[in-house]
């Protein structure tokens, strides 16, 4: 942990080349975002959170939370959760056919990269293309 | 070294085996039918007013629905967020105030959301 007793030798030694300087495959780019979408989703449970309260506090609180929403700021970043959502989905199911031993090999792995960085934006665009085009609101 | 009672208990030196590794596997199998509802919901319930959405809300499947999905997300969340902390956190003082940090909001975040959804269903 926090004492490595070979410290001050390990700084001396050569080291090997870090992230920057490799090519970036599809496959490691994925699991990049794919962690960074999971903390994106943790700050969107929040956003949910609050949401939710506002709710619950009538007709005011529904004001409060759509005068931030409704901002250009709030809605890139319901554009954002929504995307961090499609993506994390996506690549959450490629996950678990992993751990069921299914698309290892490399070019299938870079080939389900593609496709699902893909996937991921066409889903989140479709779905405020819906909102937008007055395809949402069937709860009412 | 070990014991014949600790080998076949199998949970190893972090005495929880792959608990870590399952919950989060099953939280996320969880989540995709639960992850699908959410979207249409927000898709459903763009654009409408509040008494949509209170209304929505209000039903009690709908709050049950909504409920498993903020706990599920959150307890998720906090497995992945453990894994990110563990990988790249090496201090143990900054760790461990980390790990109960995330430990403690998801905590937080999940009592008000259900106190909301408790709330929206007594209004």
């Amino acid at each position: 942990m926090a004492d490595i007793p070979q410290k001050s030798m390990a700084a001396s030694r050569p080291l090997s080349p870090h992230l920057t300087i490799y090519r970036w495959p599809f496959t490691m780019a994925t699991s990049i975002t794919h962690r960074a979408t999971g903390i994106g989703l943790t700050v969107g449970a929040v956003v949910l959170a609050w949401w939710l309260v506002c709710i619950s506090n009538g007709p005011d609180g529904w004001q409060s939370f759509h005068a931030v929403s409704d901002t250009p700021i709030g809605l890139l970043i319901v554009f954002g959760l929504t995307w961090s959502l499609v993506y994390h989905f996506l690549n959450g199911i490629r996950h678990l056919a992993w751990d069921l031993g299914y698309g290892f090999p490399k070019q299938t792995a870079e080939r389900n990269s593609v496709i699902i960085f893909a996937l991921s934006i066409i889903g989140a665009v479709a779905i405020f293309a819906l909102a937008w085009t007055g395809h949402g609101g069937y709860l009412q | 070294m070990s014991s014949a009672q600790h080998k076949v208990e199998g949970m190893g030196s972090s005495h929880s085996g792959t608990g870590h590794f399952w919950h989060e596997r099953v939280t996320a199998v969880a989540l995709i039918p639960l992850s699908l509802w959410f979207l249409y919901v927000m898709l459903g319930l763009a654009g409408t007013s509040e008494v949509t959405a209170l209304q929505f809300l209000a039903h009690p499947w709908n709050a049950l629905l909504m409920g498993a999905f903020v706990s599920f997300s959150l307890y998720h969340a906090y497995l992945g967020l453990q894994v990110v902390i563990d990988d790249y956190i090496h201090t143990a003082g900054t760790k461990i105030f980390l790990l109960l940090f995330c430990l403690l909001s998801v905590i937080a975040v999940g009592v008000v959301s259900l106190f909301a959804l408790v709330r929206i269903a007594a209004l």
